[in-house]
């Protein structure tokens, strides 16, 4: 028998919700529906982590923010998130519940390119969203946390890229979740018409180290035939954000889905990162880097599930852990039966820098085709001593050659991240994190 | 440069449980150019990296000094700062850090906090010693040793010395793994390095040919963990001509080597 579970806000707060942002039918139904569906889900159950006991209850709803008409009027703290030597002309940024500030440069919106809050795009592109909107790539009735998703979906934007339209420059989305208690059920919804090609950023920042608070975060990316989408990362959740995060990619014939994520949260994170490779020769990079410290546990779970005949799925896993973390890093690669010269590919490999740190690395192949190439590598170690005594021989303190071997280490999946303004960022994170 | 002396005395190491080095006493000064040779074997490597502080091996007994100083007292990198270097036999590899910028890190760490190298000096001086060594510019921005040939390493660590120029270097088996093209390179940048800042250098080799490049001034051979001869150039040719039979039989030695079970 179910416990019925007590969510913090009821049917009504979803309706009323619902009708403040002037939804479409579907959308309200969606929601009504999903909320119902939640209390008989189970909780996901990612693989080697017991997330029972962790906080996806106790949060709060409903936050503003404010606009702003310039880029100058950020605050200090988001400014680092702002390439200064080329300010964007595609940026979003969400503040609580705001859009605080959006602009898409002219040439692009002549193009027919969509780039707006998620809804404002289900008013204005209703027929559209709704296509993909938690259908094919993340499912409403997965499990309670994505029902809860779409029953409290209270952020994000939609990307729309028309065919053959290649956009040149990054598409940037900063989600600054700056109230402490309230929570984020973020969507971020991408459509990548035939042959277009698009560059997409996101950043995830709040500063509750103490007040618990909960984040729940969907991305759906479609790339249907012959079209390259390119996504990075930043998630810096504060200590007391419990965060679960579902990044889902759907590749068509010769499409390209690579990801860069930096997730530097400081709290409880599940992670999952799903790339479905449907078509034939479609590809996906699936790299992540992730610095724990504190007593934070990780689970960062990465698939390429390979459909399509000839389709090329890659997976880079870096972790450095630190003080008393616990990470479990999960490397699969799926492989259907008929995907006929597939290849998976999964290395994980984790750096410990504290004895009592915890580390987990397990790539895994599931193949159900005998005509397939694949193969993983993992690694749980310590900074190599022979590689401390070579920078040392060469004068080079201690403390200075270690932070050049982690970073290094990290440096693989930090370098595929497509602004050079958000690398820098993450390494910058990367190193507060480990000093 | 300012006249520095390296004293090493009674010098014991060990490795694990093996005794590998059987009291070594060997001095060298700024100018001076020592050889130590020997069959495989007989402790040569031990007395680099025990000189650089490798973190396998033990020193038992004895003393190093430099400039009266305890160099046994000191961390790595104080050794490095002190003036000592080392080219290694076996460089490691450091993924996803570039050789550029590990140089610029090495040289800043002898200067004030405050007071790193300038970007354009530095690059100027890096091409200009990737030139004379005939390295590749590509290389300054590959990962540090990566995917590195046996003689790109060698060329690397020569690169390195040049650029850091130490007071004593330490050159370990630099010219296994080179052709002869590129032995005479990486000898004529030592033989500038030597004239340009009055380097003293200890070099560790098997072999006399990297000595046809770079005349010694004094030829030391080690057997057993010691030095067992000691003298100028034309011991390194007789060597080079006899072999090491002469030696054991002079000193009643028969087997040379030391530290390995049978």
């Amino acid at each position: 028998m179910t416990v019925k579970t007590k969510f913090p806000y009821d049917k009504d707060y979803v309706t009323s919700f619902s009708n403040k942002k002037d939804e479409p039918e579907w959308m309200k139904s969606l929601r009504l529906q999903a909320f119902d569906q939640a209390h008989d889900l189970n909780m996901p159950e990612p693989d080697k982590t017991n997330i029972r006991r962790w906080n996806f209850t106790n949060f709060e709803l409903g936050a503003e923010g404010s606009t702003i008409s310039s880029l100058e009027e950020l605050p200090n703290e988001l400014q680092d998130f702002i390439d200064q030597d080329n300010v964007p002309s595609n940026i979003h940024i969400q503040q609580n519940g705001t859009v605080a500030f959006s602009t898409l440069s002219k040439d692009l919106q002549e193009k027919g390119v969509i780039f707006t809050d998620i809804f404002t795009a289900m008013k204005d592109h209703s027929d559209l969203v709704e296509k993909y909107f938690m259908k094919e790539a993340v499912a409403v009735d997965e499990h309670r946390l994505t029902a809860l998703h779409a029953a409290y979906l209270n952020g994000g934007v939609f990307v729309y890229v028309p065919e053959g339209v290649k956009v040149e420059e990054p598409i940037q989305s900063i989600f600054w979740q700056e109230n402490e208690s309230s929570a984020l059920f973020n969507h971020v919804l991408i459509v990548a018409d035939k042959d277009s090609e698009l560059t997409f950023v996101e950043n995830y920042i709040s500063h509750n180290t103490e007040q618990e608070n909960v984040s729940n975060i969907i991305a759906e990316v479609f790339a249907h035939d012959d079209a390259n989408v390119s996504y990075g990362s930043v998630d810096n959740f504060a200590a007391g954000t419990t965060s679960y995060i579902n990044r889902r990619g759907v590749a068509d014939e010769r499409a390209t889905i690579d990801w860069a994520l930096g997730q530097m949260n400081d709290g409880n994170t599940v992670s999952e990162n799903v790339t479905h490779l449907v078509g034939q020769f479609s590809v996906s990079h699936a790299r992540t880097v992730t610095a724990g410290r504190g007593k934070q546990t990780q689970n960062f779970t990465a698939i390429t599930h390979h459909h399509g005949k000839d389709s090329d799925g890659q997976i880079l896993q870096r972790g450095v852990l630190k003080e008393n973390t616990t990470s479990i890093f999960n490397a699969i690669g799926k492989i259907e039966h008929g995907a006929t010269r597939a290849n998976a590919e999964q290395e994980s490999r984790v750096l410990m820098l504290s004895k009592d740190a915890r580390g987990d690395a397990n790539p895994i192949l599931l193949i159900d085709e005998d005509d397939v190439t694949a193969g993983h590598a993992a690694s749980v170690g310590r900074v190599d001593e022979f590689q401390m005594y070579y920078l040392q021989s060469r004068g080079i303190p201690k403390q200075e050659a270690e932070r050049l071997i982690i970073l290094g280490f990290l440096e693989p999946v930090v370098d595929e991240l497509p602004i050079p303004s958000i690398q820098k960022q993450l390494r910058t994170l990367i190193e507060r994190k480990i000093y | 440069m300012s006249e520095t002396t390296l004293e090493i005395k009674d010098l014991h190491v060990k490795i694990e449980d093996n005794e590998i080095l059987k009291g070594v006493n060997l001095t060298i000064k700024s100018g001076e150019f020592h050889a130590v040779m020997g069959p495989n074997g007989t402790g040569k490597s031990t007395l680099a990296s025990a000189v650089m502080g490798h973190p396998s091996y033990e020193i038992t007994q004895g003393s190093i000094l430099l400039n009266g100083e305890d160099v046994l007292e000191m961390e790595v990198d104080e050794r490095a700062r002190a003036g000592l270097f080392l080219a290694m036999q076996y460089p490691s590899e450091i993924s996803g850090v570039t050789t550029s910028d590990f140089l610029r890190s090495s040289i800043n760490a002898r200067r004030d906090e405050d007071d790193g190298i300038p970007l354009m000096q530095f690059i100027k001086t890096m091409d200009n010693a990737l030139d004379e060594l005939d390295i590749d510019q590509n290389m300054a921005q590959r990962y540090l040793n990566e995917g590195f040939s046996g003689g790109e390493k060698k060329r690397n660590e020569i690169l390195q010395l040049k650029m850091l120029q130490p007071e004593i270097a330490i050159l370990d088996e630099i010219d296994s793994g080179l052709d002869i093209d590129a032995l005479k390179v990486v000898s004529d940048s030592i033989n500038n390095v030597r004239e340009e800042t009055g380097l003293g250098c200890l070099i560790i080799t098997h072999y006399q040919r990297l000595l046809n490049y770079i005349t010694p001034d004094f030829v030391h051979v080690m057997m057993q963990g010691r030095i067992v001869k000691s003298g100028g150039a034309d011991l390194a040719q007789k060597l080079e001509a006899e072999g090491y039979e002469w030696i054991k039989e002079e000193l009643g030695i028969e087997d040379e080597t030391v530290g390995q079970k049978a």
